[in-house]
């Protein structure tokens, strides 16, 4: 008699507030695609399919951050129909783009954007999703790398925790074997604070990192910041570099504050 | 079942780029209210943009959406070369229009096979209609493959590219590094002339739309980056004069603003518009194979926007082949820059996968951004997405709810609507009791 067949792992992706890119990196593996859902039940995922399956789920992906009171709750259920719970990118991991609302009065973002205030349901913050339910891996990068998706995917299903470096852009650099932009052009670069992942992408294209996979494990910001003074950076622009992509992230929002004016 | 009075509603709309949902009331055998619901949480940058340097937007609005970040990049580019008073040409602009074939192939392909053509042939999504059509799934993601490829040599990476900067780029590519890309695009433009006789054998529902059609027109070439804004109404204004003519209304039941035409008309932007005010552009190669597909007289059925989403694809990597064959390196990867005056103002349209994407920035006394105005192809196209929902439940009341509702997806999913995109999108619910 033939042994029954194991059963597949069932995946699930949800969106919170995202430009759904993270989520389109799993599309975007058009060699692999077909494999992984042949390895894997793909029971949710709504931007790609309209079989919206119920949990329990072996493995959720959560992108995007939470925004709206709604949310807050769903992530509770999210978290309570999931075994593994990773978040993918840095809206999920750090708040995203959208937690630059943090430092100001939202009520004057949404007067910026729409006529009726009313009609707009929003928290004053955008936090990460570890902020609400215990988070089993985060992967950072906005947006996240494919190859590193793949390699947290198989490693959950796996029941092993993914080879992702948490070392700075710098390593990558030197690994590819890129002439350091800061030191050799003088381009003020944050790939000694920020989190490995892309490939060492802009100084690959000769320009300076904008830290878009946040920051790495114990990164010195404020020597860097020290760096960049010296290449002629002045305080608004200092503040702005730190706050953007991971804008929520703990040591850049440190880092923020001491080049806020006044 | 009664088809006096009942409700439809999908509470959270599949294969859309973005959360939305669709809520449909019926009373009396009439469509009472028809809405698209965008509860896609807002995430404001018109308001955070404000305050930083002009040199920030292009990576910080590619942000505003995964699937269409060169569209955003673009727009972005030509708004504020615009308000610095500088133009790029030449190679520079031969090479950001190679960029955005690159994006019309892989968005447009993501949408044909993996959302939409699910759609017409029974199935919940791509993996499922794979079991049955493998070659047709997987010439699907070797074609997207091949406008991801164009991206990622162009910009770095398929999403939120990283060499886009105003004035230029920050590297420009030698010959020999596209070259490798040129293999890859013969296959493509006969993948995607397979992908045009593919979809115009599906099945469509018959409808036609009556919509004022909106799009850019270049006198050269099939719009991209560059030209006036036209209409089937008879609309030719400068891009500068947008505001003039549109507008955006904010209503309770979305988190994207709507737009309309100024005085109330509902309008289209996107392929279909694109198609029928710029089909005398295209080459012969896909002026051929639109009249293989019967619509060489122009198009109205929405449910074809499939077929003209393939004829666009097969004129991307058409174009890209002729952009890459006539390539030259410029001398430098981006033009010079004045200093932001204050109080400029730039103004920048450029065809989104979706359609027309405006863009808007005023210089503030230091420099920095001090108004931001972004209008999405997404908002701009709601109405004209209720609108044909509205006229898809009128003609079609007898059909059973679950039909129903599968049909009205099915014809939002005619306009790709990116929910992301448009909060600055879907639920449906049909109410009929």
């Amino acid at each position: 008699m033939a042994a029954r067949p194991r059963r597949r792992p069932r995946v699930a992706v949800w969106k919170f507030a995202s430009c759904d890119g993270c989520q389109l990196s799993l599309l975007d593996c058009e060699d692999e695609l077909l494999a992984v859902a042949g390895a894997v039940d793909i029971a949710y995922f709504p931007e790609a399919s309209s079989r919206m399956g119920r949990g329990p789920f072996d493995l959720s992906l959560v992108e995007g951050s939470v925004t709206t009171p709604h949310d807050v709750e769903r992530i509770q259920r999210v978290r309570r129909l999931s075994r593994y719970l990773v978040t993918i990118g840095a809206c999920a991991t750090a708040g995203g783009i959208q937690a630059l609302r943090n430092f100001r009065d939202v009520k004057e973002f949404i007067g910026v954007v729409y006529a009726r205030a009313d009609y707009i349901g929003t928290l004053a913050r955008s936090s990460a999703i570890s902020e609400h339910v215990p988070v089993d891996f985060e992967l950072r990068g906005c947006p996240i790398n494919k190859r590193q998706l793949l390699e947290v995917v198989s490693a959950f299903l796996a029941g092993r925790r993914p080879t992702v470096p948490a070392h700075s852009v710098c390593v990558e650099c030197k690994l590819a074997g890129t002439v350091c932009v800061m030191v050799a052009q003088g381009t003020p670069c944050l790939g000694p604070v920020t989190h490995a992942g892309c490939g060492a992408l802009c100084p690959r294209y000769r320009r300076g990192c904008y830290g878009c996979y946040g920051p790495m494990e114990t990164p010195n910001t404020a020597a860097l910041a020290a760096g960049w003074q010296r290449l002629g950076a002045r305080r608004p622009e200092l503040l702005r570099v730190f706050r953007s992509f991971n804008a929520g992230a703990e040591p850049f929002v440190l880092e923020s504050r001491r080049h806020e004016e006044g | 079942m009664g088809t006096a009075t009942r409700t439809i509603q999908v509470n959270y709309l599949a294969r859309v780029e973005g959360e939305g949902a669709l809520y449909v009331k019926v009373r009396g055998g009439q469509v009472q209210k028809v809405q698209l619901r965008i509860f896609e949480p807002p995430r404001f940058f018109e308001a955070f943009l404000r305050g930083r340097a002009f040199t920030e937007a292009p990576d910080i609005v590619a942000r505003i959406c995964g699937i269409c970040p060169v569209a955003y990049q673009m727009s972005a580019v030509h708004a504020l070369e615009d308000a610095l008073g500088v133009r790029v040409g030449g190679a520079l602009r031969l090479l950001r229009r190679l960029l955005y074939c690159g994006e019309w192939i892989e968005s447009h392909t993501l949408h044909i096979y993996m959302l939409h053509a699910p759609d017409f042939l029974g199935y919940p999504d791509a993996v499922a209609l794979a079991r049955d059509q493998p070659e047709a799934v997987r010439r699907g993601l070797a074609l997207k493959k091949a406008g991801n490829e164009i991206v990622a040599r162009l910009g770095g990476r398929e999403i939120h590219p990283i060499n886009v900067r105003v004035g230029g780029f920050y590297r420009v590519p030698s010959r020999r590094e596209l070259a490798p890309l040129e293999e890859q695009l013969k296959w493509a433009r006969e993948a995607a002339l397979e992908t045009v006789k593919w979809v115009s054998k599906f099945p469509f529902p018959e409808m036609a739309l009556d919509h004022e059609l909106v799009a850019l027109r270049h006198p050269e070439e099939y719009p991209m980056n560059e030209g006036r804004l036209v209409s089937t109404a008879g609309l030719d204004i400068a891009v500068a004069d947008f505001a003039e003519h549109f507008v955006e209304e904010h209503v309770a039941h979305s988190n994207a603003l709507h737009g309309l035409r100024r005085g109330g008309g509902i309008y289209l932007t996107g392929p279909m518009a694109r198609f029928n005010l710029n089909r005398t552009q295209l080459p012969p190669l896909v002026q051929e194979a639109a009249r293989e597909a019967g619509l060489d007289q122009g198009c109205r059925n929405p449910f074809h926007s499939i077929i003209v989403r393939s004829l666009e694809v097969l004129y991307a990597c058409d174009e890209a082949l002729r952009l890459i064959a006539a390539y030259e390196p410029p001398e430098a990867p981006a033009v010079e820059l004045p200093p932001p005056a204050a109080g400029a103002v730039g103004h920048g349209c450029t065809e989104a996968p979706r359609g027309s994407l405006y863009h808007r920035y005023v210089f503030g006394p230091d420099g920095t951004l001090a108004e931001v105005r972004i209008v999405p192809p997404t908002s701009q196209n709601q109405r004209a997405i209720e609108d044909d929902l509205r006229r898809l439940v009128q003609a079609r009341l007898d059909l059973p709810t679950e039909r129903l509702r599968h049909e009205c997806e099915q014809a939002i999913r005619n306009h790709d609507p990116c929910i992301s995109c448009a909060t600055h999108f879907l639920r449906l619910e049909l109410d009929r009791e």
